[in-house]
């Protein structure tokens, strides 16, 4: 690991006012120290923000307001999510590990980097670590890339189980500048598409600071997360599902379906929505709607079994949620 | 940076690089050597121990970031915990060459405390409870510790009987 100054101010105001180029925040390190080891990321300073009063879940205009740190267990565990929003204590419970769930923060899920194993591999060309330098996963091992939203010059996906059940939600970031301003976007203009830039992840500027996320009131009783992997736990997804439907006299009369392990970001696709939004459930037309979603999709031979592996769990997480 | 650790019930005082982890913190600096170093990545749990009542990685810690934490280490366990734990260990056979017992140890010493609280798992029907210690529950809440020689069984047996014990 690379030398770097460690300083742990106590207010907001200060940790904004230390940030600078070259320097990164910590909270819970899970995934920064281990980028730090292997010197994917290499910090001249690192501030920690874990102490810093951002742990807080809170009644927020009938919905809830996620303070940056709190940990994926509390947020998981949290008798309002437990209840209001299943499918996000679902996908928290099925990411990770216990002793990483502790650990990990809310505002660091969201920035979690991906796992692409080059990306990790620092022998290896990537434009998302070293711009310009090339894409090894192209034409590599591919089985754990994306299939929508890539690029040509990158096909790396986000791995949150969290994010995509906090898409489904319509989750909003909430965001603190340097000058101390807050700003908040909608969870899906949050994350950009790799294109030609895919070190350029997020719409947060330099010196920005994740301060919460907030969630609406839920907009469905019938929430559904489903995740495939390679072992029964403890692994990253292949696919996943996170679904809020509503039925209103045997239609669907709201439809917000998100996706894990096939994107680049956490993926949702409005005409997917659309499509199922005042319909009557059926085996067609969940199926109709894994077509929809696949028609832009652009997999290699090592991706190629996520579209019939995504479009199978969809009719599954359909079916459950509408039943 | 001088930092002080509470360490089994010890204050413990440093003078530390920012980047050493807590888990080196504690074997070579603390010469608490009861927790290992699989993997060093956060992926085998070899390095679990208990800060502030909750397990967590030691590896993908840094020490600075635990000033003032109180830190329980398999060393302090039977002491804490009364050695329940440790004794259904020997009993069921939960280990042959002993590199993962350690995190084992203090994983599910936590990881009772987290279902005594209600947390929900993976495998909960009803993420409201009741959760029974059941073969698939103690799997799934342990997962984040890897053993290699596969003593699965005996751990999960060791870990319900301690559960039921308490």
């Amino acid at each position: 690991m690379r030398p770097f100054e460690y300083q742990r101010p106590t207010t907001t105001d200060s940790a904004l006012a230390a940030i600078a180029p070259g320097a990164a925040f910590i909270a819970g390190g899970t995934n920064l120290i281990d980028l730090m080891k292997l010197e994917v990321m290499a910090p001249d300073t690192v501030i920690d923000i874990s102490r810093l009063g951002m742990d807080g879940i809170e009644e927020d205009d009938g919905g809830v307001r996620i303070g940056a740190t709190v940990t994926n267990s509390d947020l998981a565990a949290d008798r309002r999510v437990r209840r209001d929003y299943p499918v996000l204590s679902r996908a928290l419970l099925a990411g990770a590990s216990g002793q990483l769930r502790n650990k990990a923060t809310t505002g660091g899920n969201l920035l979690q980097k991906t796992r692409c194993p080059y990306f990790y591999d620092t022998d290896t060309p990537c434009n998302k670590r070293e711009p310009g330098t090339g894409c090894a996963a192209i034409g590599g091992e591919q089985r754990n890339h994306a299939i929508l939203g890539t690029s040509e010059h990158c096909v790396a996906l986000h791995p949150s189980d969290m994010a995509v059940a906090m898409r489904a939600l319509d989750a909003v970031v909430e965001i603190r500048g340097a000058g101390g301003e807050t700003r908040e976007i909608d969870l899906e203009k949050f994350y950009l598409l790799p294109e030609d830039r895919p070190q350029d992840e997020t719409v947060l500027e330099p010196g920005e600071l994740i301060a919460a996320a907030r969630l609406p009131a839920p907009k469905g009783t019938r929430q559904v997360y489903r995740k495939v992997r390679d072992r029964a736990s403890y692994a990253f997804a292949l696919v996943s599902i996170g679904a809020v439907l509503e039925m209103e006299a045997g239609r669907i009369s709201h439809a917000a379906v998100a996706f894990g392990g096939i994107g680049v970001k956490p993926w949702r696709d409005g005409a997917v929505d659309d499509l199922l939004t005042g319909e009557e459930p059926s085996e067609g037309l969940f199926e109709q709607a894994g077509e929809v979603l696949m028609r832009d999709a652009r997999p290699s031979d090592g991706t190629e079994f996520k579209v019939g592996l995504t479009q199978r769990l969809l009719k599954a997480v359909l079916t459950e949620a509408t039943q | 940076m001088k930092i002080e650790l509470t360490v089994n019930g010890t204050a413990r005082a440093l003078d530390l690089d920012p980047r050493v982890t807590l888990l080196d913190a504690l074997r070579e600096h603390l010469k608490l050597t009861g927790s290992k170093k699989g993997c060093d990545h956060g992926q085998c749990g070899a390095c679990t121990v208990i800060a502030g009542g909750r397990r967590i990685n030691a590896c993908l810690s840094l020490a600075v970031m635990h000033d003032g934490d109180e830190i329980t280490t398999v060393e302090g366990l039977a002491e804490a915990t009364g050695g329940t734990l440790q004794q259904a260990f020997v009993r069921n056979d939960g280990m042959q060459c002993g590199y993962c017992t350690p995190g084992q140890l203090c994983s599910a010493t936590a990881m009772l405390d987290e279902l005594r609280e209600g947390w929900p798992s993976h495998v909960s029907d009803d993420l409201n409870g009741p959760y029974e210690l059941t073969h698939e529950e103690v799997s799934e809440r342990m997962s984040g510790n890897l053993c290699r020689c596969s003593c699965y069984p005996g751990i999960n047996a060791a870990i319900t009987e301690a559960g039921a014990a308490k």
